[in-house]
């Protein structure tokens, strides 16, 4: 059924087609009309949930760790400050293996107060070991919390499905929302091996000697890497049922590119029309968005880019006295693994200012112009 | 594509304007994405409201500076701010307004029409003259004077969309549509 929904219903209805049984979460600014959704679903019986209603982010995550450890399908959703609140809880769900599903918003940490998008709440979460999912359009959010939970629990590693706020969040776009039988056919019910329960009690999370616990994070580690390959299998499966395809990268237009501009959120879809701009023009532009952070897919990355002539790399993010977060990941990923290619790092549209396709020519362009970068960091729109 | 832009008071449903023509030309088939300003909304300032329309998907997710046609929900508004800025020329101005076309003294590179929504919501129950609730006729008018579709997926948006005087609501949207 299609239905004209804002992004952040978008979250909801996933949560609801995945049948999520506990949703905990604090109902109050910087939440969004996410949970609010989900609480009048399970007031009205269209979800057979159990809703939480806390006091902080802090304990929307612990009472959905708690839920997880029980066996419950348990999602959450949140947004900059509240995301940070959230922190500890974060590498308890991810090293206590609790597939966890959380939607967050995109939106600029305080101060100064904002409530509009980049990207810097959810990267300052970068190594707290969750599944990590940047989505650009309504439908891809909805899709991605089923893929999200089907990845998760095979795994048992926590996952962020993240939006930008209002460019995503509150703005309307066609969403086919699938039937539900579809959905519990590609989803099946959560069984984890292990449950708290009275009935065959266990200690989950205790005391752990460095006789075990460096291997743990090894576990981690290595089920992290193999996630890539599950996604791809997920998006295939995924793809059958419904004719999506819910992948790892989005390459546009990439084969013969002079420049590929690397993105992410709706910047890579904004980036499309830049693209399809310069190539009229009679530039050989490219677009590589890149939808899955965490883990880094090195490989399809590596494979793309390696055949690129010069990337540039535009984030809406800064990790202070270094660079864009994103700049830095494709420049790791690549060293040493292809060859020598030009990569200019971008900042823009921090705090919600907007990043227009004119903004991504100019990015374009300025790689074209220059052999090598001259700068750290190449500003766009900014007031100096 | 088609680029619209809104103009309203907070309170006064632009938004929900915005949200039930996205509907109603989504029936048809077309590609839509409508954002509210992105911001906190005060009661009486005014506000805005934005909406694509195409025959493909959606891919910019830039605001939109230049649009086709703007839609002026609140007729006050006209001497408050420079409702046309950055309107393409030949482009439609749809006022809510019991003034005629001409007395609004628009420039002539654009197109003007007015339609007395606050008229036809009052007369509907809607509202009242000092508060009233016009969005639903400004979305017949607009789907009428723009070519958007036809009056069904209107009514169809309007049912759906707006669950208080559902029917009062229908009948406001097919009076503007009928009057436009």
């Amino acid at each position: 059924m299609k239905k004209v929904i804002m992004g952040n219903h978008s979250l909801s209805y996933g949560a609801m087609l995945s049948r999520a049984q506990v949703i905990s979460a604090y109902p109050i600014t910087p939440q969004t009309q996410v949970v609010e959704l989900l609480s009048e679903m399970c007031a009205n019986n269209v979800l057979d949930a159990k809703f939480i209603k806390v006091e902080s982010e802090h304990s929307a995550m612990a009472s959905c760790i708690g839920a997880s450890l029980a066996g419950a399908r348990t999602f959450t959703a949140t947004s900059a400050q509240g995301l940070a609140l959230m922190h500890e809880l974060l590498h308890w769900a991810s090293g206590g293996r609790m597939p966890v599903v959380m939607g967050n918003i995109n939106r600029a940490m305080a101060p100064g107060w904002s409530i509009w998008t980049d990207q810097n709440d959810s990267l300052s979460q970068r190594d707290t070991g969750w599944i990590q999912i940047y989505c650009s359009s309504n439908q891809e959010v909805l899709d991605t919390v089923i893929q999200a939970f089907k990845v998760s629990e095979k795994i048992m590693i926590p996952s962020m499905v993240v939006l930008d706020a209002f460019v995503l969040s509150h703005t309307y776009e066609v969403v086919d929302i699938p039937d539900q039988e579809k959905v519990d056919a590609y989803l099946p019910p959560f069984k984890p091996e292990f449950t708290l329960t009275p009935d065959d009690p266990h200690a989950f999370g205790g005391l752990t000697s460095p006789e075990h616990y460096f291997e743990l994070r090894y576990m981690l580690q290595k089920d992290m890497e193999k996630v890539p390959a599950l996604i791809q299998e997920t998006a295939k499966e995924f793809e059958e049922m419904f004719g999506r395809y819910p992948g790892l990268v989005e390459a546009y237009r990439c084969e013969d590119a002079d420049v590929t501009l690397v993105t992410s959120g709706t910047v890579g879809y904004t980036a499309r029309v830049a693209v399809d701009m310069l190539r009229e023009e009679g530039i050989k532009a490219g677009n590589l968005r890149i939808k899955v952070f965490r883990p880094f897919p090195f490989e399809i990355i590596r494979k793309i880019l390696g055949e690129a002539r010069k990337v540039a790399v535009v984030d809406r993010n800064i990790s202070y006295g270094h660079h864009g977060i994103f700049y830095e990941e494709v420049k790791s990923a690549i060293y040493g693994f292809t060859k020598d290619i030009p990569i200019f790092g971008f900042i823009a549209g921090l705090g919600g200012r907007d990043i227009t396709p004119e903004d991504l020519k100019g990015i374009a362009h300025y790689a074209l112009k220059k052999d090598r970068p001259e700068e750290e960091i190449v500003w766009i729109g900014v007031k100096k | 594509m088609i680029e619209i832009r809104f103009h309203g008071r907070g309170g006064q449903g632009t938004v929900v304007a915005s949200k039930i023509l996205a509907d109603a030309i989504a029936k048809e088939g077309k590609y839509v994405q409508a954002y509210p300003e992105f911001g906190v909304e005060r009661r009486g300032a005014p506000v805005f409201a934005f909406l694509r329309i195409d025959d493909k998907p959606i891919y910019d997710k830039s605001r939109i500076y230049a649009p086709d046609h703007v839609i002026v929900v609140d007729p006050t508004l006209i001497e408050a701010i420079d409702v046309t800025e950055g309107l393409k020329e030949g482009g439609w101005i749809i006022v809510n307004s019991d003034k005629n076309p001409e007395q609004l003294k628009f420039p002539q590179k654009f197109n003007v029409a007015t339609i007395n929504a606050t008229h036809i919501a009052v007369k509907h129950k809607l509202g009242t003259m000092a508060a009233p609730i016009v969005n639903t006729a400004i979305v017949g008018a607009v789907v009428k004077v723009l070519k958007l579709g036809n009056i069904e997926s209107v009514l169809e948006a309007v049912k759906e969309g707006v669950p208080a005087k559902s029917e009062e609501n229908a009948a406001a949207a097919k009076e503007a549509y009928e009057k436009a």
